[in-house]
C-alpha cells in the first residue's frame, strides 16, 4: 500500500520545474559573451569597449526577457534550450562586431563603391526582434497540437513562401542565388521562415497518413516497398526540392527539406525503406543537378578542389575559410587577433565560423559545435518525452532541420561538402535566421513544456501505449 | 515511434561527430600545412609585421624597413643602393613574394626561426616588439660598387671571389633593377613589377647575369684547356713547342678552325698560344687530351653542377659524347661549352690558390637581433683543381697575358695579376655581336691571391671588332681587382 501511495505523491507533485537551473544557465550564457566582447575591445585597440555596458545590458535584457515569458508562460519547459540559443547569438553578436572593426573590409567595401556600415547593432536589433517573436509564440501558443489544426494551410505557405524568391522584382540574385527577397529595403531569406512552417504540414500529414504508408507495403528483399500511389507524396516533396535547386540555385535549402521530410517519413512510419528512397532520391537529384546547373557546379568544383580559385580565378572564399581553420590551430589566435576578414565577402555571415575556427582554434570552434549538438539533443529528448505524435514528428522534425543546417553550413564553410547559402543558426548575421531560429526555439520549448507538464491526462492518442516518458 | 525518434537522434549525432572530425583535420592535422600555405596571406602579414632584419655588407645594412600605411602591412621593405645590389639581395616584395637572400634566409630576417625561439620569447615577455636577424655577407662594397659602375649601361656581368676561402666579394648584373620599387603593394609597384617582366621587357633586368645566365666563355676557357694538357702530360712546361700544324682542320670534318686576327700560330708554346689566343692551338690541345680528361678537368673546376652560393647558380656545361670535331670546339669555349660569370670566376680562383677550389659562399653568419652569431660559414675545399705545379704554371702563362698579351688593360702597377681575355662568338653562324670575357686574379703584396674576377659584356651595341674582352672587360675586372687590394691594405 505505501508503495502505491507513494507512486500516487510523485505523480500530483509533479517534475521538478528547473527554471532555477536555466536562470544559473543563463547567467554564464550572458557572462561569456560579454567576457569575449571586452576581449575583442582589448585585443584591437588596446581599452575596453565603450559599448559594452550597452552590449551587456541588452544581452542580459533579452535573456531576462525569454527567462520571465518562459517561467510563467512556459514553466515546465526543457531548461537549456533558451540558454544554449542565448549563448551562441551573444558569441554570434560579438564575432559580427569583431569583424565590423576590420579595416580590411571596410577598405573592401570602400573599394566596391558601398558604404561599409556596422552590422552588429542591426543584429541587436535582430536578436530583439527574434526574442519578441519567441515570446508571441510562446503567448500564442499555449498547446502544440492546435497547429495541428493548419496543416494544409501551412503547406500553401511553405509553398509559397519557398517560391517568392522566384517572384520577378522581389527576389534578388546574391552571387548566383535566388533565395532572398528585398521588403522595404530589408533583404529576407524566406526559407528560413519556410523551415518551420514546412515542418507543422509534415507532422500534421504524415500523422494522418502514417498508418496507410506504413502497413500498405509488399516485401520485397526484407525491404517494405510502398506502393506506388502512396509514393505520391515523397515524390512532390523531391519535385519541390528539386526545383528549388535548379530555380533558386541553392543546395542547402534544397538538401534540408528533402532530409527533414525523410527523417520525419521514417519516424512516422518507422520503414527503413523510406530512407533507402530518400537517399537515393537524393543522391540523383543532386547529381544530375549538379552537373548540369552552372552555378551548382562552380559550388561543386570549387569543393573538390579549393585552391583551383588562385589559378583560375574563380571565387576563394573555401580556400580562405580553410586556410583561416588552419592558421587557428588548437587554440586560434584569440578574439580579434586572426586575419579571417581575409574571407571577403560574408565573412560575418556564410563564413562565420570560419572567424571562429581562427581566433577561437580547435577548441572554440569544436565547443561551438558541441553547443549546437546540445541544442539537436535537447530537441530529440523534447521529441522523445512527448506525448502526441503530431509533437514528436514535429520537435524531431524541427531539430534534425537544425542538425542538418548546421552540418551543410559548417561543412560547407570547412570544404566536407559544396558550399550553400545558407547559415549558421544564431550565429551568422541575418535577420531571418536569427527570428526564424528563435520561433523554432519557442515551438520546441512549448512542446517541451506540454510534454513536461504533470497535466491530467493529454488529449486521448492513438499511440499512447508506446509512448514513453524520459525524464531529462 | 521512439526507435526511430532515437536513431534520428543518432543520426544528427554522427552529422555533428562528422564535423568534429572535420575540423580536427583541417585545425590539428592541416593546419601546418595550411599555414605554410602558398596562397596563405597570413605568412605575407606576419612577415611584415615587424621591420624585418637586414642584409649587411662590411658592417652596413643595404636594406631597411619602413613603416607603411597599409592595411595587411605595416612595414615594407627597402633597399639602399637597389640596383647595385639586387643580384645579391634578390628582392622581399610584399606582394610578390621574395628571392635569393631574402628568401632563403627569411625566417632569419623576419625572427621566425627556431633557433631565434628563446629570442622570441625573452622579447614577448618583456612586451618588446619583435624583431629580425640579420644576414651578415662577404661582399666588398668597394668591388661591388667597382663592378656595377664598369658595367655602367653594358649588358653584362661580375663575379669576384676571395680565392683563399670563396668568399664572393662581388657580385653584379647589368642591367638591374631597384627592388624597392615592387616592394610594396601599390599600383605602383604593380606597375613597376609588370615593367620588369620578362614579357615586357626585353633586357630582363630580374634574371641575375652573374649566378643564372651561362654564356659560351669562349678563349677563357683556354686555361681550362692548358690546365688538362698539363695535368695529363700532355706538355710539361709552357715554354715547349706545341705540335700544332696551321691551318688546323678539325677532326672528321673539313672544317678548318680560324683564329681571330692574323697571327702567327704554328707550332708556338703554350705560353704564346695563350697570350695571342690561338684557336688551333687549344682546338687541336683538346682533341689531343680527349674529350673524356677535358670534361672531369671542367668538373674539377665545377662544370656540370650547381652550385649553392646559398643562392643557386645555374650549372655550367661541358658537354657529353661530342664528336671530336665538337670537342676541339668546346675546348676553346665554343659550341656545347657554357659558363656562368661565377663559374669562369672559380676557375680563375682554383689557379690562383695553388689549384685548390674553394666553394663559393656570400653568407658569412647569421646574427641574432640581440647581437649573437646563429650561424657562422666556415670556409669549404670544393677540389683540388690542379696540382699546385700545374697551377704555377698556368698562373706564370696568365700572368704573361696581362704583362704583354691581350690583357695588357688589366695591369695594376704593384702587383702581380693574371688574366685572360676572351671573344666568344653567339647567334646563327656567329652572327650577333660577340660576348666579351675577361678572367683574372691578383695577388696582395703579401703574394696572396686576394681576389679572382670574371666579366661578361653583352656587348649588342659595340661594333663588332671593338669587342675583345681585352679592351670591354679587363679595365672593369681591373678596377674591381684593385678595389679589392685597396681595401685589404
Amino acid at each position: 500500500m505505501s508503495s502505491t501511495s507513494n507512486t500516487t505523491t510523485i505523480s500530483t507533485v509533479g517534475p521538478p520545474s528547473r527554471r532555477n537551473t536555466e536562470l544559473a544557465m543563463l547567467a554564464f550564457a550572458v557572462i561569456i559573451p560579454i567576457f569575449a566582447y571586452a576581449n575583442v575591445g582589448l585585443a584591437m585597440s588596446d581599452e575596453l569597449p565603450s559599448g559594452l555596458l550597452n552590449y551587456g545590458l541588452g544581452l542580459g535584457f533579452l535573456a531576462a526577457v525569454g527567462h520571465l515569458v518562459v517561467r510563467k508562460w512556459a514553466p515546465y519547459a526543457d531548461p537549456l534550450l533558451l540558454p544554449l540559443a542565448t549563448l551562441i547569438n551573444g558569441l554570434g553578436l560579438v564575432i559580427i562586431w569583431r569583424l565590423d572593426q576590420s579595416r580590411r573590409l571596410a577598405a573592401r567595401a570602400e573599394a566596391a563603391g558601398q558604404t561599409f556600415t556596422a552590422a552588429a547593432p542591426r543584429q541587436l536589433m535582430y536578436s530583439a526582434l527574434g526574442i519578441a517573436l519567441f515570446v508571441a509564440v510562446l503567448l500564442l501558443l499555449k498547446d502544440h497540437r492546435k497547429l495541428q489544426r493548419y496543416t494544409y494551410i501551412s503547406m500553401f505557405f511553405s509553398i509559397v513562401l519557398l517560391l517568392l524568391p522566384l517572384v520577378p522584382g522581389l527576389g534578388m540574385n546574391v552571387f548566383g542565388a535566388r533565395i532572398w527577397i528585398s521588403v522595404a529595403g530589408f533583404s529576407i531569406q524566406p526559407a528560413e521562415f519556410a523551415k518551420i512552417v514546412i515542418a507543422v504540414f509534415f507532422a500534421g500529414y504524415l500523422m494522418v497518413k502514417r498508418d496507410a504508408l506504413a502497413l500498405a507495403s509488399r516485401r520485397f528483399m526484407g525491404m517494405y516497398l510502398p506502393r506506388g500511389r502512396d509514393l505520391f507524396p515523397i515524390l512532390t516533396v523531391w519535385a519541390i526540392s528539386i526545383l528549388i535547386l535548379v530555380f533558386e540555385t541553392d543546395l542547402g535549402t534544397s538538401l534540408l527539406f528533402f532530409g527533414m521530410f525523410v527523417v520525419m517519413l521514417y519516424v512516422a512510419t518507422e520503414r527503413t525503406s523510406w530512407i533507402v528512397f530518400g537517399l537515393l532520391m537524393s543522391a540523383v537529384g543532386a547529381v544530375t543537378v549538379g552537373s548540369i546547373e552552372p552555378h551548382v557546379k562552380t559550388r561543386v568544383d570549387a569543393w573538390l578542389d579549393p585552391f583551383a580559385a588562385f589559378d583560375n580565378g574563380t571565387t576563394d572564399q573555401i580556400a580562405q575559410a580553410m586556410m583561416a581553420f588552419g592558421s587557428g590551430g588548437t587554440v586560434g589566435t584569440g578574439l580579434g587577433q586572426g586575419n579571417s576578414d581575409l574571407i571577403g565577402f560574408a565573412a560575418n555571415s556564410d563564413f562565420i565560423l570560419a572567424t571562429v575556427g581562427e581566433e577561437l582554434g580547435l577548441a572554440g570552434t569544436m565547443a561551438i559545435l558541441l553547443v549546437y549538438a546540445l541544442i539537436v539533443e535537447r530537441g530529440a529528448r523534447t521529441a522523445l518525452a512527448a506525448r502526441d505524435p503530431f509533437g514528436k514528428m514535429l520537435a524531431i522534425g524541427l531539430s534534425a532541420a537544425f542538425a542538418i543546417q548546421v552540418f551543410v553550413v559548417a561543412g560547407g564553410v570547412m570544404g566536407l561538402i559544396p558550399l550553400t547559402g545558407m547559415t549558421m543558426p544564431f550565429m551568422a548575421y541575418g535577420g531571418s535566421s536569427v527570428i526564424a531560429n528563435w520561433a523554432l526555439i519557442a515551438v520546441l520549448i512549448r512542446i517541451s513544456d506540454t510534454a513536461r507538464r504533470p497535466a491530467p491526462a493529454p488529449a486521448p492518442s492513438p499511440d499512447a501505449e508506446m509512448t514513453q516518458v524520459v525524464r531529462p | 515511434m521512439n526507435k526511430p525518434l532515437r536513431r534520428i537522434a543518432i543520426f544528427c549525432g554522427i552529422l555533428i561527430l562528422a564535423l568534429l572530425l572535420r575540423d580536427n583535420w583541417l585545425q590539428y592535422v592541416k593546419a601546418d600545412e595550411l599555414q605554410k600555405n602558398k596562397h596563405n596571406r597570413r605568412v605575407l602579414i606576419a612577415r611584415y609585421a615587424q621591420p624585418r632584419g637586414n642584409i649587411i655588407v662590411d658592417g652596413k645594412p643595404i636594406t631597411g624597413s619602413v613603416e607603411t600605411k597599409g592595411i595587411d602591412f605595416k612595414y615594407k621593405r627597402t633597399y639602399k643602393d637597389g640596383e647595385m645590389w639586387a643580384p645579391v639581395t634578390g628582392y622581399a616584395s610584399q606582394v610578390y613574394d621574395a628571392t635569393q637572400l631574402e628568401k632563403l634566409n627569411d625566417s632569419i630576417l623576419t625572427g621566425d626561426d627556431d633557433r631565434l625561439f628563446f629570442n622570441r620569447t625573452i622579447d614577448m615577455l618583456t612586451g618588446k616588439e619583435r624583431k629580425g636577424g640579420d644576414v651578415i655577407t662577404t661582399l666588398n662594397a668597394k668591388a661591388q660598387k667597382a663592378a656595377f659602375e664598369g658595367l655602367g649601361d653594358k649588358k653584362g656581368a661580375v663575379a669576384a671571389i676571395d680565392p683563399r676561402t670563396g668568399k664572393i666579394l662581388a657580385l653584379a648584373s647589368t642591367p638591374s633593377y631597384d627592388p624597392s620599387t615592387i616592394a610594396g603593394g601599390t599600383d605602383k609597384d604593380a606597375k613597376a613589377w609588370k615593367a620588369l617582366d620578362k614579357k615586357n621587357n626585353p633586357d630582363d633586368p630580374m634574371l641575375n647575369r652573374a649566378l643564372r645566365q651561362t654564356y659560351p666563355p669562349g678563349s677563357t676557357f683556354k686555361v681550362v684547356t692548358a690546365a688538362a694538357a698539363f695535368e695529363n702530360g700532355t706538355y710539361k712546361s709552357p715554354d715547349e713547342p706545341t705540335n700544332s700544324p696551321f691551318p688546323w682542320t678539325l677532326p672528321q670534318s673539313r672544317t678548318p678552325l680560324k683564329n681571330e686576327g692574323n697571327i702567327y700560330c704554328k707550332n708556338v708554346t703554350l705560353r704564346e698560344a695563350l697570350r695571342i689566343s690561338c684557336n688551333t692551338v687549344f682546338g687541336k690541345l683538346g682533341d689531343d687530351v680527349g674529350q673524356e680528361k677535358m670534361r672531369e678537368q671542367a668538373e674539377k673546376f665545377g662544370f656540370n653542377s650547381e652550385v649553392f652560393t646559398p643562392v643557386r647558380a645555374e650549372a655550367s656545361v661541358y658537354a657529353k659524347g661530342m664528336d671530336r670535331a665538337g670537342n676541339a670546339q668546346s675546348s676553346i669555349g665554343q659550341f656545347n661549352t657554357r659558363a656562368t660569370p661565377l663559374q669562369m670566376a672559380m676557375v680563375a680562383s682554383a689557379i690562383a690558390n695553388d689549384g685548390k677550389l674553394m666553394e663559393p659562399y656570400m653568407v658569412d653568419k647569421l646574427r641574432a637581433p640581440n647581437l649573437n652569431d646563429i650561424e657562422q660559414h666556415s670556409p669549404k675545399e670544393m677540389s683540388q683543381a690542379v696540382s699546385s705545379e700545374t697551377a704555377a704554371k698556368l698562373q706564370d702563362m696568365m700572368k704573361t697575358v696581362v704583362e704583354k698579351g691581350t690583357g695588357t688593360m688589366a695591369r695594376i702597377p704593384g702587383y702581380d695579376v693574371g688574366g685572360k681575355t676572351g671573344t666568344a662568338q653567339h647567334g646563327v653562324n656567329n652572327s650577333d655581336s660577340p660576348y666579351a670575357w675577361f678572367i683574372s686574379y691578383a695577388k696582395n703584396k703579401e703574394g696572396e691571391p686576394a681576389v679572382a674576377v670574371a666579366v661578361v659584356i653583352e656587348s649588342s651595341n659595340t661594333l663588332r671588332d671593338d669587342v675583345a674582352g681585352g679592351k670591354l672587360a679587363a679595365p672593369i675586372a681591373r678596377d674591381v681587382m684593385k678595389a679589392v687590394l685597396d681595401s685589404n691594405k
